[in-house]
């Protein structure tokens, strides 16, 4: 099964290639990987999307907390979480494709951010479900190239109580 | 006070009450070397990296301190990293401190540059490039910390050689501030009292102690434990002398080589303590045939060993010692400890009569000296007193079955890794550790040779460490498995050329003896034994005997090869 895991670590060289190392090392998979800095200075957050059994998953969120300079790790999937992932798409966009690709942009709330006579850049945010939705739907126009970040996630706020 | 780099270097080590180094020099810590003199340490200069690793990592086994190597950049540094990965399986405290280029020339391919950082990261517990010499304290503080603490392991610091010739006023750390590392010591009271609870319903119980147990000084819990509700004791290749291998409750090593009296109480317990170990295949075999009746209790302080291989019922993550103190506090209030021996009487006697019927055995000859032989004739001379380092293969195998271990720290051997060459310069560590005592290396003849450069060391430093070389003229356990699974096919393990041991030995300036009949044995072992120099000990064995009882790679533990 996919997880999403929330990494925190130290903000210093070196940190990406342990991180790395440990899940290549010990044959673990990454799906994807996204690391920006946070609020707190020299702190990271690594969103990182693996696959595997639980006893696998168990291992990993284990083995990213014996690295020293991990600070943190939540797996995203045992909370209440919104997850985003953010795609860059640059389709084959002649005339007369352009009306219904501007149509599926519309419906997916995307933006063309570049275009030109034969192609158009389209940018989208969403949860993974829907970036798929969206790929599967452009491919028969004929997607020249492909950008993703990566999923990135955050646990929901806690609901008022009516 | 302010002070170069290099000085500040040993200031650190001073104030980690180091005693010890094992090096090498060489261009990059030429500066450290330089300073070294004015220093109250005791170096000794080894004559290949990987032997001073493998020396200050038998110095750490033996003694239960943090074992210090200083080593060049590049080559030097490449050099240590079988003895890094040797220490880093077998959780062996080390600081590893290797030169480094000038930062400035970082990533330019300069002279003896490695990116030893990235080389080492998968084989230390954690590792350092020290850019600034401000941050020096700071790193070395956390480095002996990390080395020693939890679960403990090397740590290698990567020193450049203008931040050895910066200056800076001196200082050092009180105190260590991670905010992520915290290693989780105490253990959970619920899952204590709910082990007592298992331990209460056994009928079959086992205790299967691990290296944790000698790491974690725990062998007094363990031993108590044991005796106190009279539960049979096995333990790991790692956790030999965890428990006196003279006690009538002593079952013997489990796992490949292990006892058969080991491998089918293993097989037969509805109930397995387990301390201090990480299910190794090797201790396992077959995985899902594993303890198949046993509800298992496990005790580590590395929660990554709870769960890797075997589902637990009572997972404990917590130092051996805190766990099995309050273990035995539970159970003092809580249970009628004879009661409990009761209780597994019937199991014992079934245990005692596997011991009686399938004993460790081999066949004696008139007129070869069998390598077992050579084994029980150190432990008789040694009374079970020496500390006994092995090499690898066969030899490792018959020490750990047939000298009884009677103290924790007496076995020092690379279990993890299996490096051919660990045995000889462990033994110089481990006398450098304590000088008065008996410290012999078992040794094969292909993996003597694998550091025997390490005898100029020993013989430099008047070390009287005795190496012990069965000699079959074969990588035996490799040609072992040939036997055994591959039809014979002998291919490249006949080692049908050795030196002259004998006079290698003395050209060395140590003692050389060989033996080559069961006669000369006794007179031989105990003249280079109580000589107060280095002595090796050639023993000429059979070519073909085998490791007995074998459980194949992967095959269940009640499969066992006996003879
Ligand atoms: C550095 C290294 N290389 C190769 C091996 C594989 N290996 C395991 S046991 C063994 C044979 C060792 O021969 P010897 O030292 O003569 O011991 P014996 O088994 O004959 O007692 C070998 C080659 C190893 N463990 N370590
Ligand atoms: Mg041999």
């Amino acid at each position: 099964m996919r997880h999403t895991l929330s990494v925190w670590v130290e903000d210093e060289p070196g940190v990406l290639s342990r991180v790395a190392g440990l899940f290549s090392g010990r044959g673990f998979n990454i799906e994807s990987l996204n690391v920006a800095p946070t609020l707190e200075r020299g702190v990271s957050l690594m969103t990182i999307v693996t696959a595997g059994e639980e006893q696998i998953i168990e291992q990993i969120v284990k083995q990213l907390r014996k690295l020293v300079t991990v600070i943190k790790v939540v797996d995203m999937n045992h909370t209440d979480c919104v997850d985003r992932e953010m795609v860059l798409i640059k389709v084959n966009a002649q005339d007369s494709y352009r009306a219904e690709i501007l149509r599926i942009v519309d419906i997916f709330r995307c933006k063309v951010i570049d275009v030109s006579h034969a192609e158009m850049t389209l940018e989208a945010t969403g949860d993974r479900g829907k970036i798929s939705a969206l790929i599967s739907l452009l491919q028969r126009f004929g997607i020249k190239e492909i950008a993703r970040t990566g999923s990135v996630a955050m646990r929901r706020s806690l609901q008022a109580e009516t | 006070m302010r002070l170069k780099g290099a000085r500040v270097l040993l200031e650190c080590l001073m104030r980690e009450e180091v005693e010890t180094i094992f090096g090498f020099p060489g261009g990059a810590v030429i500066d450290i070397y330089n300073e070294l003199p004015e220093y109250p340490f005791q170096h000794i200069l080894a004559r290949h990296e990987q032997g001073a690793v493998h020396a200050a990592d038998g110095y750490a086994r033996a003694s239960g301190r943090v074992g210090v190597v200083l080593a060049t950049s590049g080559p030097g540094a490449t050099n240590t990293i079988t003895g890094v990965a040797t220490a880093y399986m077998d959780s062996t405290p080390l600081v590893v401190l290797t030169g480094q280029v000038p930062t400035q020339l970082i990533g330019n391919d300069a002279f003896q540059e490695v990116d030893m950082v990235g080389i080492s990261r998968p084989c230390t517990k954690h590792n350092y490039l020290v850019k600034e010499v401000e941050s020096l304290p700071k790193v070395i503080k956390e480095a002996f910390y990390l080395a020693r603490s939890g679960r403990p392991g090397p740590v290698v610091v990567d020193l450049p050689k203008d931040v050895m010739n910066a200056e800076m006023e001196f200082y050092y750390p009180k105190h260590v501030r991670t905010r992520s590392y915290n290693p989780h010591i105490e253990p959970n009271s619920k899952q204590i009292k709910k082990a007592v609870e298992y331990i209460c319903q056994a009928k079959r119980p086992l205790i299967f102690g691990g290296g944790g147990v000698v790491t974690s000084n725990s062998h007094e819990e363990l031993t108590r434990l044991s005796r106190e509700l009279q539960i049979p004791v096995t333990t790991s290749m790692m956790g030999l002398g965890a428990f006196p291998g003279n006690d009538p409750l002593w079952l013997g090593m489990l796992g490949m080589h292990g006892t058969y009296t080991a491998n089918m109480a293993v097989n037969h317990a509805d109930l397995l303590i387990a301390v201090g170990v990480r299910f190794d295949d090797r201790v396992t075999g077959k995985l899902d045939t594993f303890a198949p009746n046993a509800q298992i209790i496990h005790i580590d302080i590395d929660p990554t060993s709870i769960r890797k291989n075997v589902a637990v019922d009572v997972p404990i993550v917590s130092d051996c010692r805190l766990a099995l103190q309050a273990l035995l506090q539970e159970l003092e209030e809580k249970v009628e400890a004879s009661e409990l021996a009761r209780q597994y009487q019937s199991w014992r006697e079934k245990v005692e009569e596997w011991s009686r019927t399938h004993p460790l055995t081999y066949t004696k000859s008139e007129d070869a000296v069998m390598p077992q032989q050579v084994v029980e004739k150190l432990d008789e001379l040694t009374q079970g007193e020496a500390i006994i380092t092995t090499e690898v293969g066969q030899n490792q195998m018959w020490a750990a079955q047939h000298y009884r271990f009677l103290h924790p720290r007496t076995w020092i051997s690379s279990g993890g890794l299996g490096t051919m060459g660990y045995g000889f310069p462990a033994a110089i560590g481990a006398q450098v550790a304590y000088p008065d005592k008996l410290v012999i290396d078992v040794a094969g003849d292909g993996s003597i040779q694998m550091n025997i450069q390490e005898l100029a060391t020993a013989v430099c430093y008047n070390l009287p460490v005795k190496v012990v070389i069965l000699n079959n003229t074969y990588l035996g356990m490799v040609r072992q498995w040939q036997d055994l699974f591959y039809n014979k096919n002998y291919c490249s393990t006949c080692l049908e050329y050795s030196p002259d041991f004998v006079k290698l030995a003395q050209a060395y300036g140590a003692e050389g003896y060989k033996v080559t009949r069961p006669g000369e044995l006794d007179d031989v072992l105990r003249q280079a034994l109580f000589s107060p120099n280095t002595a090796i000990v050639e023993v000429v064995v059979p070519q073909e005997e085998n490791v007995y009882p074998m459980v194949p790679a992967g095959a269940p533990l009640n499969e066992m090869l006996l003879v």
